[in-house]
Formats: structure tokens, sequence, C-alpha cells
């Protein structure tokens, strides 16, 4: 067994163990810290910074930083509720995200964060930029205008040699999620349905299905997100 | 107290925003109750008679006209809300943005698989016709808005509360369930 350390989130003690991540330390004892790229036991990415809280009264990714013994971190204060907020609010006007038209909406943790923070419009001005769409694949649609760069696609959906089915081209403003259109080709039903799972946003969905479920029975549709975790140790 | 008056408006929307107005039901009799309607399709006043509280704006900007009667509207109400996705974000129509607008046009009229014959490749060009803007704006980026009510369209009881709220002065209180960008 691992060393067990003890640590605070916002005044109260919790106790995880010795090199895991803040992110699932705090998930373990019930309290949500929110995330949009990391994904349990995959190695993390820390590009989407919405997980930032305050260890020490620094602020780090808590996707990327292991637990210490008897740090002190801040998570649910306003001043990082308000910086996750604008984090939102800034994807929301990077991309284009319509709701109304995404197959995603309500299974959407964007989306979900939106209603968490109460986002009701960006504080940002819009930017609008044109992407592409790509529906080579007879299983997916590749839509790149959702994209937000969280790159869980890439580390996680590949082939029986370790060959990533997604990469990132370009840079800076013109960095894009692309696939490889050959291995999509003969990509599978189950790495599909993994691929649109583990998709944070709805640039990833799968052909021929959708809309299975009915508006107010949908993941987000009645809870918060995050409310499964806050569960926990209630 | 006088009863406070509202003003309503579709601009670049769908009118859907205004259904789900109409969609309080019942609740539109204790609504005349409670205010009073000037400029609004729901009334069919075409122009404001007199100054209002709250004004109520679905669709985005997405020609001259809409910027001409949302300014119209910023100066004859107190209080402006957005309401719906198209007002807040631009919506269904901003799904144009980022295609020049000779693109659209030319797919419309000349090119586009549904066009009938125009043998003449004639353009809309009458000077009564609104000129259409670079792209669909929402409408904080044109004129100051005050509040704002997300969903395509807002919930009926989102509308419902929001309104009363602002005629009464009484707190707002919003459940989760009703705030939806969908």
């Amino acid at each position: 067994m691992s060393e067990k350390v003890k640590f605070t989130i916002d005044g109260k003690e919790y106790e995880g163990a010795k090199g895991q991540l803040l992110v699932d330390a705090a998930a373990e004892n019930g309290v949500y810290i929110p995330v949009l790229c990391h994904w349990k036991d995959v190695i993390p990415a820390g590009s989407c910074r919405i997980c930032t809280v305050k260890v020490n009264g620094r602020f780090v990714a808590a996707c990327t930083t292991p637990v210490e013994d008897a740090c002190v971190v801040e998570n649910n204060t306003p001043e990082l509720q308000d910086i996750r907020k604008a984090i939102v609010e800034m994807l929301f006007v990077e991309g284009n995200h319509f709701c109304p038209a995404c197959e995603k909406s309500g299974d959407c943790d964007l989306q979900a964060l939106g209603y968490r923070y109460q986002m009701m419009v960006p504080r940002f001005p819009y930017a609008f930029e044109r992407r592409e769409l790509d529906a080579t694949s007879p299983k997916i649609f590749l839509e790149k205008n959702r994209c937000i760069f969280c790159k869980r696609c890439v580390r996680m959906i590949k082939n029986d040699k370790g060959q990533s089915y997604f990469a990132f081209k370009g840079r800076g403003k013109h960095l894009e999620i692309s696939m490889d259109k050959k291995l999509a080709a003969t990509m599978s039903d189950e790495l599909a349905e993994k691929a649109m799972k583990v998709c944070p946003v709805g640039a990833i969905l799968r052909k021929e299905v959708g809309f299975s479920t009915p508006i107010g029975q949908r993941k987000y549709d009645n809870v918060p997100i995050g409310s499964d975790i806050e569960k926990l140790h209630k | 107290m006088s009863k406070p008056i509202i003003a309503t408006a579709s601009l670049a929307g769908c009118f859907g925003c205004h259904m789900s107005i109409l969609d309080i039901d019942d609740r539109i009799l204790q609504l005349i109750e409670l205010v009073e309607f000037n400029k609004s399709p729901i009334d069919d006043i075409k122009t404001f008679t007199k100054q209002c509280d709250i004004g109520i704006i679905e669709g985005g900007c997405c020609n001259s006209e809409n910027v001409h009667v949302l300014k119209d509207f910023r100066k004859n109400c107190k209080i402006l809300i957005s309401l719906g996705e198209c007002a807040i974000m631009g919506g269904l129509p901003a799904m144009r943005n980022g295609i020049p607008v000779k693109e659209c046009i030319e797919e419309a009229y000349l090119d586009g698989p549904t066009v009938g014959e125009n043998k003449e490749r004639i353009l809309p060009n009458d000077e009564e016709l609104p000129i259409i803007l670079d792209k669909v704006y929402p409408l904080h980026e044109i004129v100051k808005i005050d509040y704002y009510l997300p969903g395509c369209p807002p919930r009926a009881d989102l509308i419902w509360k929001a309104v009363v709220a602002l005629a009464t002065g009484d707190e707002l209180n919003i459940p989760y369930e009703l705030v939806k960008f969908d």
C-alpha cells in the first residue's frame, strides 16, 4: 500500500495516497474539482486548466499536481469559481458552440460547466472562426468547430498497435484536431462509441445513431455536473 | 404605482422564443394584470407609443433593420433582455459567420441546389431591402444588454419567473432545470 498523506481542501481535512493526483484524491473524498481534459489513469495533459486550484497559495492544475502531505488546497473560493467560469466562457467564444444544433447537448461536459457556473453570456467577444467538419470516416463525424483541444481522443483512442486515430495539426490560432483518414476508415463501432464518450464536447459524434435520449432525461438535464462525486461522502 | 410596460421584438430569430412566452399558458391572464404591453408582435402595436420599462428581444442582428430596431428598443426601454440563444450568441443564423456574405448570397440566389430560374443572375438589390451585415451579431455586441435568458427556446417558466421578478421586484430564484442552452 502506498503511503497515506493528509491535506486540506477549503479548510476541511482529507486523506489521500502519496503521489496521487490532486483531482483524483479530491474525488475519492467527495470533493468535485471540475475537469475537461483529465481522465482517470490516463497520462495527464493539463491543457484545459478548468481544474485550477490554489495549493499553498499558488495556482496549479489539480490534474497534474500530486497530492503532498499537509498541503493546503483552495477549491471552491469565489476567486477560483470566477476563473473557472472565465475559462468556460473563453472556450465558448473560441469555438462555435451552438448548443441547440449539437447532438451532445445535455450530455456535454462544457455545457454542463456552463450550467454549473451559471454562465448566462460569455464576457468575451465571439471569435466565429470557421472550422471544417470531417465526415470521411464511416463511423464518426469530427466537428472541429466544437473541439476544445483537451487531447483526450489523441491520448486514448488508439488501435492495437498503439497508433492514435486523432492528432493535433498546426499551432496557436491555427491549431486544429485532425483524424487519420486511413485509420478512421477501419474504426470499429466499439472504438467509435468510446471516442464519442471520452470527448467532453460534441466534436466526435457517432454516425447513424443519435438523439436516443429524450430532452429531460439526459445526463445533465436535472443534476449539475459533479454531483455524482459530491454525493459520495454526504 | 402604474403597471410596468413591456415591449418585445423578434430580430434574426424564428419566433420560437415568442412562442415560449405564450407557453406560460393561463398565466398570461395574470401577466396582463401585472404588466402592460406596448410595441410587440403579441398585441401588434408597430411603433413605440410611450417609454417602456422592459424590452425583450429575441434573435440576433443579421441586417441593418435589426440594428435599427435594436437601437430603437435601447432608446425606449429602461431594461433590455436578450431572450434565447440567437440573441445571446447569434444562434442558427450565425452559422453563416465565417463565410463571406458574397458567397452566402450567391449560394442563396444563384448557385444553390434549390434556386429556380435566375437567368439574368439577379441578386436582391431593391433599395427598400435592409443591408445584410458581414456577420450575425449577438445583441450585446451592438447595444448594452441588462439581462440574459438562455435557451432554445428559453423555458416558459424561466421567462415567467424573470418577468414577474422584474415587475414585482421580488428576488429571482431559478432552479437548475430551467437554465438550458438548448
